[in-house]
């Protein structure tokens, strides 16, 4: 009789740790970020929303890492600069024509050169690179929430850019292996497939 | 005047344009030293263009490093003193992004410049942020001792980061201080845009 009493004793004993435990309050996050910090934060999860945007940055670096020095730390110093440029026309008002599908086009063309490792005259790899960050930047350099700081915005969104090629430039060491360089041109057709429904998405 | 003078004139005119100051000073519940610390901290142009500065110095040489890593925080506490006693408010932004996006851009694509080159470019640097600083902290009613707290961290940022800078022996690593120079650059690039707009 004692040892029932105990055991049921020790299962509502149980029972209430279980309910107390999952009517715990945890601390309140119940707001948005704003100013500075929501600046930054804006800035650098940004690029990474859009499935366009990291393919083709992840494609540069892994470009860069096919091609070797100096291209492998040219075309990631291109890129974010070229992109400012683009976020600064964006900003001033400049039209620019077909901006979501340049951004597609760039994931087909930098694919593409992934996919062949192509390896052009330098200026001509820097120019391709530089050419596409300009439709990056101006779709996406500009898009500040109200109250937030401009120049976190723009330091978030510089950095998270640098880091996808980081990304791309670490994934494209495994170059140096035969497994490695085979898987890299798979990647690169993806990528270029998946510019191609970007395009479509873009132009439908 | 002939064409060429005035544009250059309208120029010089648009990047000295003064605009609002929001002066503040944020509040470190330490005194007006740390107080001067945190301000300096909390400031994305003057931390860009300090790391900027630094970096670009100990790309150079440790003896571009040393020169900088003194000359930058003497002249901006002095100049500080010029915009705490001798300047109203004073806001130069153009000034300011420009002065940060072109030591980015000098990290980027990293010319050989001369030592002194590289320490008059941190010491104009520091003297315009000294000055902006200094008549930020008279438009508050803060002294000195927070200049000088200002002050002191620029030297200690100065110091850590160029030295970190020289030390490095790797071309990868030397690569990244230049790939953060074209961060700082681009930073600059769209902080014309958002001035513009």
């Amino acid at each position: 009789m004692n040892l029932l009493s105990s055991s049921r004793h020790a299962g509502a004993r149980r029972l209430t740790a279980l309910t107390l435990f999952l009517l715990w309050p945890v601390a309140a996050w119940a707001h948005i970020q704003s100013g500075e910090a929501g600046g930054l934060v804006s800035g650098l999860s940004h690029p990474v929303s859009g499935l366009d945007h990291v393919l083709a940055m992840v494609a540069v670096g892994l470009w860069g890492a096919q091609l070797g020095a100096p291209a492998i730390w040219m075309l990631p110093v291109a890129f974010p600069m070229m992109m400012a440029v683009g976020g600064m026309l964006g900003l001033i008002g400049l039209p620019l024509p077909g901006v979501e599908a340049g951004i597609a086009v760039s994931a087909i063309v930098l694919g593409i050169m992934v996919m062949l490792e192509t390896r052009p005259a330098l200026p001509v790899a820097v120019a391709i690179v530089a050419f596409f960050a300009v439709f990056h930047g101006h779709a996406h350099g500009t898009e500040l929430q109200p109250g937030q700081n401009a120049m976190l915005y723009s330091l978030g969104f510089v950095i998270a850019t640098g880091l996808l090629h980081a990304a791309g430039i670490a994934i494209g060491f495994i170059h140096r292996w035969d497994a490695g360089r085979k898987l890299l041109r798979v990647a690169g057709a993806l990528i270029m497939a998946c510019g191609f429904f970007f395009l479509w998405s873009a132009v439908s | 005047m002939s064409v060429r003078a005035a544009k250059v004139g309208v120029g010089a005119a648009l990047v000295t344009m003064p605009a609002l100051g929001h002066a503040h000073l944020v509040n470190s519940g330490l005194g007006p030293f740390y107080d001067g610390a945190l301000h300096l901290l909390l400031s994305p142009a003057d931390v860009l263009g300090l790391v900027a500065a630094t970096l670009l110095a100990g790309l150079h040489s440790a003896r571009a490093g040393r020169l900088t890593a003194t000359i930058l925080p003497v002249t901006w506490f002095l100049a500080g003193l010029a915009g705490l006693y001798l300047f109203g408010a004073l806001a130069l932004p153009w000034l300011s992004v420009l002065s940060f996006a072109l030591l980015g851009a000098l990290v980027a694509f990293n010319p050989p410049l001369p030592t002194a080159a590289v320490a008059l470019l941190a010491g104009l640097f520091g003297a315009l942020h000294g000055l902006l600083n200094g008549s930020a902290l008279a438009v508050i009613g803060a002294g000195w001792t927070s200049l000088l707290g200002i002050a002191v961290t620029v030297w200690v940022i100065g110091l850590l980061v160029s030295a970190a800078v020289v030390s490095l022996q790797a071309g990868w690593a030397r690569v990244a201080v230049r790939v953060a120079g074209s961060w700082v650059a681009a930073v600059g690039i769209l902080m014309f845009g958002w001035m513009l707009q």
